[in-house]
């Protein structure tokens, strides 16, 4: 009995000790962006990971929903006779939500766990140690390059993932369900707010923040060997994913 | 060589990004890049019925405009700012009012042009102005026989 209580307590403060040493992270290495040496050049490498490489990715999926969206919203406002609202509906629904989120998803899967895998590898092959007993920080190495990059990639991708998923829309609603194509647009433009694009890019922004963050973290604190940082990728997947889902939420409730 | 590959490679996808954002927000939400596109000017109205800043501006159906801001004047009414194409020229007893697309559509501002010779400039104030129709108040004057009008019983 006592034994289970031990336990819980344990559990327990070492949880809310990782918590704290998290921020305590994130603090320390956005406070390390104003400190030199600037790592422009690697910063440069890190926005052509997550962003270059991501493109296909992100194109391909972007149209898909467009276009999946667009055929599911017909069908449902063709029984209340507005199909003309299909216009607004996609846009709407892309550039509040499902740009941001699912860009954020498609690039944790693809660049954050081969981001934790690396830095993983390079703190238990102890390059880090190397880096540190250089005299070197790695945080100006690491960390900060690809806080930057993903702050600059993210909101970039949302919105090419935005365009593409409209177009897509549009083949779908034109092409395949006969609509005139002023229809689809014009209401776009009386529905579409300036705000709505603000609040995509904010969103896009923390998830870029959290998805770098959580993906650092968990490649830098990795425990020993092979299985170590095969543990710390999945950790690091799941733990941003569900991180975004939940900041989403929070973000689309809060705003006005 | 292979650094510079990276820089172009780079280049080019912050400003396909750029590109896209762009495209978005001046199109669908058109953010002004280039300063004022029209002139603006002010309607006095009782009741605005949900009208909201951006709805557009029509005359005879084609959009001239949007609307800038709602806010309420001294004496209680509601003070609408329109902003119009600089190209557009309205008379000085042009006719502003508030309408419905469809029934239960978004309301929307239609301008019946005028007679006048003087034209409006900027920060003008459109004297005659109509009002949105309060559909349930129509409808309850309905109901309890109080609509008055032609015909009769």
């Amino acid at each position: 009995m006592v034994n289970i209580l031990r336990m819980t307590g344990r559990y327990t403060l070492s949880e809310i000790r990782n918590l704290g040493r998290m921020f305590l992270f994130l603090l320390t290495s956005l406070g390390h962006i104003f400190i030199p040496p600037f790592k422009f050049r690697l910063m440069l490498r890190q926005i052509w990971f997550f962003g270059n490489k991501s493109m296909l990715v992100i194109l391909l999926t972007g149209s898909f929903t467009g276009m999946v969206l667009s055929l599911q919203i017909y069908f449902t406002l063709r029984k209340f006779g507005s199909e003309a609202l299909l216009g607004p509906a996609v846009a709407l629904s892309l550039i509040r939500e499902l740009g941001p989120v699912l860009s954020a998803l498609m690039v944790t899967g693809r660049a954050g766990s081969a981001l934790t895998a690396e830095i993983g590898i390079m703190r238990i092959t102890e390059q880090i140690d190397a880096l540190i007993s250089m005299a070197l920080s790695p945080k100006n190495y690491l960390i900060v390059p690809n806080l930057l990059a993903a702050l600059i990639s993210f909101p970039l991708l949302c919105s090419i993932f935005d365009l593409i998923g409209i177009y897509g829309g549009y083949v779908v609603a034109v092409k395949l369900l006969g609509m005139s194509s002023g229809t689809y647009f014009s209401q776009m433009q009386d529905f579409v707010e300036m705000e709505d694009i603000w609040m995509g890019i904010v969103k896009s922004l923390s998830f870029g923040l959290i998805v770098s963050w959580v993906s650092c973290y968990k490649g830098y604190t990795t425990g020993y060997g092979a299985k170590g940082v095969s543990r710390a990728t999945t950790e690091a997947v799941v733990l941003s994913s569900i991180l975004i889902l939940i900041w989403d939420y929070f973000i689309g409730s809060v705003w006005t | 060589m292979r650094k510079i590959d990276i820089e172009l490679l780079v280049g080019v996808f912050v400003v396909l990004g750029i590109l896209a954002l762009g495209y978005i927000s001046v199109n669908l939400g058109e953010l002004e890049v280039l300063g004022k596109r029209g002139y603006t000017v002010y309607a006095e109205f009782d009741r605005t019925g949900g009208l909201k800043p951006g709805a557009t501006v029509e005359i005879a159906g084609v959009k001239v405009g949007r609307v800038k801001e709602i806010h309420l004047s001294e004496d209680y009414t509601a003070v609408v700012a329109l902003e119009i194409d600089r190209n557009v020229k309205l008379q000085e007893d042009a006719i502003v009012s508030i309408k419905t697309k469809g029934l239960i559509g978004e309301k929307y501002i239609e301008i019946t042009p005028g007679g006048s010779e003087r034209l409006l400039a900027d920060g003008d104030r459109l004297r005659e102005t109509e009002s949105a129709v309060d559909l349930e108040e129509l409808i309850s004057k309905f109901v309890f026989g109080k609509v008055e009008g032609e015909g009769g019983k």
